[in-house]
């Protein structure tokens, strides 16, 4: 019997694959290809406190081996998510994210209070939608907020700080790879009281559409996803779970099995599967196969045992 | 997972694939194909241009790196589809027209067959194709070349104009709508538009189109809507 199952600030994930936010929606779409709760978690879609209509323009274009996307958050707000999606999320036995990003430090501090309200509401009634919130200071398709806080750790400080005083809930903090210094930018969470951290968000790159003479995005740059960045994203992870003692939610590019185990090397506890939902719509389900008849292949009964033996 | 039955050149470009398979659809919807493993990252939307019992056929245009990839599928390849997505053509009573702008006949041809009687309009840039099928379908086909296709329609003498084409296209037929309101018809335009994807399913939001009551997803809401829902900012 393979042991795939791991904890983080008390939330069971039955195996290490959670669903990135921004790829699958809130897993609505997805459970009418496959039953989500196969799955070891899922990151809902980064909301915002108000509705945000995202960017216009072109939203998506694909690199080799990758994509870039500048979505800009399109959301419908935290009040439109605990009122339409909760009840959905309620159903769902996985580990629920919700991913709060984007805007000034009061509407971050709002927007956790909010859930941590509705979070106690539904406790009261015996019903749990929210597992954890994955703070997310790295979108790097929003003007205000967003990156911004996720460059500068003494910037970051203040928003973590901010919403790990909000709420009572699991907080995981996702990272941006264009931190100045993603490993003090980790250990400034850890010592915030934040639980995990989760990495990569996309990497900030660029298109030119060179017949019409002008960049591709109207916001000039976009987010680069998929096995493009697992290389970077292996490193970071790497070097972040060698120096904090929480746990790390690795995540870019993964598309395979033993890209899951390289994560689990590198010190992941979990990891998370983005891109890849789009390049396979049934990817969460066959990765739990897959990984699950690698681990047998090649005789790990546990995770634990693999964990960041690198 | 369907495998090629035939994937026949029409011109330059522009290519007839019928895939096996059951999954059916309904007028305006697409099926998301991909005819590789792993690159290009995404798969492509195609509409449904014919619905058989145990095929589904699409028309499509070599734009890119993936229709590429799709102009060389010969019979006994195989691709993966999935499918049918999002909301088409609503099943309409009452004098329909339906025109196309190149590649935009696409989705019709289904429409068509399911809307006997209806008048059609085809337009190209520069060579016309598979006109001769539309034709037995049609209470009355015209065919353009070259022109402006919907100089030809009387938008106010139908009860519904369903357009797929270009984007120039889709917002000149919505200003036409209008005007043919303006003068008293009661025509309602419905657009089918072509928006990049990435999940097809409504769950990345990268297809996201501005609409009266807010954003919808093209791939779920759409790619079919009412004409008068759509803004269009370019």
């Amino acid at each position: 019997m393979t042991k795939m199952s791991t904890t983080i600030a008390g939330v069971h994930f039955k195996n290490p694959i959670v669903m990135a936010s921004g790829t699958f929606g809130f897993g609505r779409e997805y459970g009418k290809l496959y039953d989500v709760s196969l799955l070891g978690g899922i990151s809902g879609k980064g909301l915002t406190l108000h509705p945000k209509a995202g960017n216009p323009g072109t939203r998506v274009y694909e690199t080799a081996s990758g994509m870039l996307n500048s979505v800009g958050l399109e959301n419908p707000g935290v009040a439109a998510f605990l009122e339409k999606e909760c009840p959905y999320w309620e159903t769902l036995d996985t580990a629920r994210l919700v991913n709060l990003g984007g805007g000034t430090l009061e509407d971050y501090v709002l927007g956790a209070e909010m859930i941590q309200r509705d979070a106690d509401l539904r406790s009261s009634l015996g019903k749990l939608a929210v597992d954890m919130i994955e703070l997310n200071i790295s979108c790097p398709n929003v003007k205000e907020g967003g990156i911004a806080f996720g460059i500068k750790t003494s910037e970051a400080q203040k928003v973590v700080q901010a919403v790990r005083n909000a709420t009572k809930l699991p907080l995981a903090v996702k990272l941006s790879p264009g931190a100045e210094n993603i490993v003090e930018m980790a250990q400034m969470c850890e010592e915030e009281g934040v639980d995990a951290v989760s990495l990569i968000n996309t990497i900030s790159g660029m298109k030119i559409d060179v017949r019409r003479r002008s960049n591709v995005f109207n916001n000039l740059y976009a987010g680069l996803s998929g096995p493009a960045i697992k290389p970077v994203a292996l490193r970071m992870v790497h070097q972040v779970a060698q120096n904090i003692s929480i746990p790390v939610i690795g995540m870019g590019g993964i598309t395979t099995a033993t890209d899951i185990i390289e994560f689990i090397m590198a010190g992941a506890s979990v990891i998370q599967v983005g891109t890849y939902n789009f390049m396979n719509l049934r990817a969460g389900s066959q990765l739990v196969e897959e990984l699950e008849q690698f681990m047998v292949q090649e005789n790990i009964q546990s995770l634990d045992e693999i964990r960041g033996i690198i | 997972m369907g495998m090629v039955l035939s994937n026949e050149r029409l011109t330059d470009g522009v290519y007839h694939l019928k895939v096996e398979t059951n999954s059916g659809g309904k007028m305006g919807q697409f099926y998301m194909l991909r005819a590789w493993d792993a690159y290009p990252i995404l798969s492509r939307p195609l509409s449904i241009h014919e619905v058989n019992e145990d095929s589904i056929e699409f028309l499509y245009h070599v734009v890119g790196e993936g229709t590429e990839i799709f102009s060389r599928l010969t019979p006994g390849d195989s691709v993966e589809l999935e499918g049918p997505f999002g909301t088409g053509f609503p099943l309409v009573e009452g004098k329909v027209a339906l025109i196309g702008g190149g590649i935009g006949i696409a989705p019709l041809y289904y429409c068509a067959k399911q809307l006997p009687g209806s008048d059609i309009y085809l337009g190209f840039s520069r060579e016309a194709y598979r006109t001769e099928a539309f034709r037995p379908l049609a209470d009355e086909l015209t065919v353009d070349v070259g022109g402006f296709i919907l100089d030809r329609a009387d938008f106010g003498q139908y009860d519904h104009v369903f357009v797929c084409g270009p984007h120039p296209m889709l917002k000149a037929a919505q200003l036409r709508g209008i005007a043919a309101q303006e003068s008293g018809s009661k025509t309602k335009v419905y657009l089918s538009l072509e928006n990049r994807m990435a999940c097809g399913i409504g769950a990345c939001l990268v297809c996201s189109v501005s609409c009266r009551d807010g954003q919808r997803k093209a791939c779920a809401d759409g790619p079919v809507f009412l004409s008068e829902e759509v803004i269009f900012h370019d």
